[in-house]
């Protein structure tokens, strides 16, 4: 169903110009429709119902009182051109309906039609349809063409967030019948397995009994990944793939040194073995409610103090953001630390204190740079501070390597190109505008690059490090040239009585170690 | 006969405006906000948003940062268009406030600055395809309505001169409720009347954007979900 990338249109210097507009160049790009036992799993209408447009208004109505965003975001639109070059894959894709504002015009057209004065009387005047089939394939299309990764809200001169927009859409399909088919049926395994993957605790003990061995073999010493330990005081909440996934297993790796070296005991559950929260994507407060509070059980039933969430870009925005609002409070955790956590507050705050020896040599083979995940930047915070975010994941991988660069400014930060596969497209059936969706952030990498040599490129976050293993081939990268920030943090920690070149290691010269 | 239309238009479209800004303002206010969704980097203290909405209201901010030529535009426009409104002031006062009259000549060279802005975000509109593909026929006519307005202002000062003084009279016969004769002159009456329906038109139309930014989540949010919750 979908178009093979034409490579001629992804050399990658003719990209970060705006395109001109190709009109449905992307229309047929559009995810598996959710079969009927994910759509009901979810309490979602198995197929299309015969009477789908009076439910989607009736549902559309609904969200308008339930959301001031939704409401405020579909009146405030003057149509000023400001965000039209902003979506990656508008720069990727040329399809005019890939600009911000186009994208919202899709369901702010049916907004005037059924709930303003001017669309009900004068429809035309004011661009407002009815909504017709050819309107819902659209949704259905243009709306998986989103990653909801609010590149576009930060140069609005009202703030108006595509995101918000695109998950009120994606609710309202599911609530007609017409779901996508990676979402719910990913939601469905976190309700009856506890994660993305559905992987069975069995395989999860495996799994981590592995890693203990290769990381056993590895440093001579014994680092623990604990499963369903009670009463431990950290409660890790990671994504599924940090469990098996290139190159996230070697971030998990770097999480579990760590921990080792700071002589806390901490915990993984198999009840919440996800940081993951898909519901975000498909827009639905309930689901998401539903799918924090399994943290929350998990954090209880262990009796942890503390919560800590893994590299995951989409599921720290949920835990820092929205956590406390959904499964809070978190009365019963210890509140002299920040409830959640992420994993780069604590290794940083560790490395703050020098209570990490780092042998910034060993990743002398990497001259890297950092893509900041778009959640985590414009969605979140980390530390005391606004922009903590930025300086927190660069402080610490300067901390572990000698050679670090940054992307140009307008691609990083709060203005940094998402990697093309968030928001619930990270599924085969959506590789095409995946491809061009990353062709933004490939120009920004092959920039310093070319500029400055620099040879891997490091994220926190599961859904950029699997979309980039997946497509950087396409853009004459290597899939290993996407790596875990904890990743650094493991092959430059040196945890106490560890072999280092097969002398066992007892201290290090302090001028070597992190300040 | 004339003056009395003019007069009933003026509180059918006061009415209209006034009412339909509050019902719009307290539906913005009453619908709930429950999830913290504040653009980040976002200020992480009350005083830090009213810094952060201060800056896009008087500066643009964000538009400042996406594009340098709208940002250019639309600001002149905006802040041209707060200079004559005060300049127009002195129609509803007596005596004229000091700062009001310290203002009037600003705001007659700012009826220049503010038709310079308008018909470059029209060119921007027709020229630019991406603008132009998301342009629906309101859009055109709202920058029409206000170059006409402006056009008929300009002209009024600099064409053919209108009877000020007895505009004055019927303008704060209208606030006091002792209705005065307007100038039948064909600019004023059309001035007037495009102003009229540019007042009705603003509680049903983008020019909600105004109300708007000031209840946008992602910008008056204070970013403190782990200390407070939403």
């Amino acid at each position: 169903m979908n178009n093979v990338v034409d490579h001629d249109t992804l050399t990658i210097n003719t990209l970060i110009d705006i395109p001109t507009l190709k009109k449905g160049a992307m229309k047929d790009s559009a995810p598996y429709v959710a079969a009927p036992e994910f759509q009901q799993a979810l309490g979602f209408p198995g197929e299309l119902v015969d009477d789908w447009q009076a439910r989607a208004i009736e549902k559309f109505g609904e969200l308008l009182k339930k959301s001031r965003a939704l409401q405020v975001y579909m009146d405030s639109c003057v149509k000023c051109g400001a965000c039209t070059d902003k979506c990656h894959y508008f720069l990727g894709s040329s399809d005019p309906k890939n600009m911000p504002v186009a994208r919202q015009d899709l369901l702010r057209k049916i907004y005037r039609r059924y709930f303003t004065f001017a669309g009900k009387y004068f429809p035309r005047l004011v661009g407002a349809e009815d909504l017709t089939e050819a309107v819902l394939d659209d949704w259905y299309s243009y709306f998986h063409q989103c990653s909801q990764c609010r590149r576009c809200s930060v140069y609005c001169p009202y703030g108006i967030d595509t995101a918000e927009i695109s998950m009120a859409a994606r609710e309202i399909m599911d609530h007609i019948g017409k779901g996508q088919k990676y979402c719910n049926e990913i939601l469905g395994k976190v309700h009856k397995i506890g994660n993305n993957l559905g992987l069975p605790v069995a395989a999860l003990i495996n799994t981590v009994e592995d890693l203990e061995e290769d990381l056993e073999e590895e440093t001579g010493v014994t680092v623990r990944l604990p499963v369903d330990e009670k009463g431990a005081d950290i409660l890790l909440v990671t994504p599924s793939a940090d469990f098996f996934a290139e190159p996230h297993v070697d971030g998990l790796m770097g999480y579990a040194k760590v921990f080792h070296q700071a002589g806390v005991s901490w915990t993984i559950s198999s009840y919440a073995s996800e940081a993951a929260n898909f519901a975000l994507f498909i827009g639905s407060y309930e689901q998401m409610k539903l799918v924090a509070e399994r943290i929350r059980k998990a954090a209880e039933d262990l009796g942890v103090k503390r919560i800590i969430f893994g590299e995951c870009g989409h599921a720290w925005r949920v835990a820092y953001s929205f956590l406390n609002t959904l499964a809070g409070p978190f009365d019963f955790l210890d509140a002299a630390y920040p409830i959640p956590q992420h994993i780069c507050e604590f290794t940083w705050d560790l490395i703050e204190k020098g209570e990490l020896r780092l042998d910034k040599s060993a990743n002398d083979h990497m001259t890297l740079t950092f893509h900041d995940s778009c959640n985590v930047a414009r969605g979140s915070r980390m530390g005391d501070y606004p922009g903590g975010q930025f300086e927190i994941p660069r402080a610490i991988i300067r901390a572990c390597c000698n050679n670090f660069v940054d992307m140009a400014a307008d691609t990083i930060k709060e203005g940094t190109f998402c990697c093309g596969g968030g928001g619930g497209l990270l599924t085969d059936d959506l590789i095409d505008i995946r491809t061009r969706g990353a062709a933004p952030r490939m120009q920004a990498l092959q920039d310093v690059v070319t500029d400055h040599g620099v040879t891997h490129m490091v994220a926190i976050c599961a859904i950029c490090k699997s979309q980039f293993a997946k497509v950087m081939p396409t853009y004459g990268f290597a899939m290993d040239n996407v790596v875990s920030l904890h990743q650094l943090v493991s092959n430059a920690i040196v945890l106490d009585g560890q072999n280092v070149n097969g002398v066992e290691h007892t201290d290090l010269d302090p001028g070597s170690q992190a300040q | 006969m004339l003056s009395t239309i003019y007069a009933v238009l003026f509180y059918i479209a006061m009415a209209v405006f006034t009412v339909g800004l509050v019902y719009r303002i307290r539906l913005y206010a009453r619908t709930p906000a429950p999830l913290k969704i504040p653009t980040t980097p976002a200020p992480v203290t009350r005083s830090g948003v009213v810094l952060r909405m201060a800056k896009e209201v008087v500066f643009f901010e964000s538009l400042f940062k996406a594009n340098k030529w709208i940002w250019l535009f639309g600001w002149v426009f905006h802040v041209a268009l707060l200079l004559v409104l005060i300049r127009h002031l002195r129609y509803f006062t007596e005596p004229v406030w000091w700062w009001v009259k310290w203002a009037q000549p600003f705001g007659l060279y700012a009826g220049f600055a503010l038709l310079g802005g308008l018909f470059a975000l029209w060119v921007r509109r027709i020229a630019v395809e991406r603008i132009r593909y998301i342009s629906a026929p309101s859009d055109h006519l709202m920058l029409l309505l206000l170059i006409g307005i402006g056009i008929s202002g300009l002209m009024m000062k600099f064409v053919a001169h209108t009877d000020i003084v007895a505009l004055k009279a019927f303008v704060l016969g209208l606030v006091y409720f002792s209705w005065q004769p307007l100038p039948a002159d064909p600019l004023l009456l059309i001035h007037l009347g495009l102003v009229l329906v540019l007042m009705i038109i603003f509680p049903f139309s983008k020019l909600l954007h105004a109300p708007g930014l000031f209840f946008s989540p992602s910008r008056n949010q204070v970013d403190n979900p782990r200390e407070q919750r939403g």
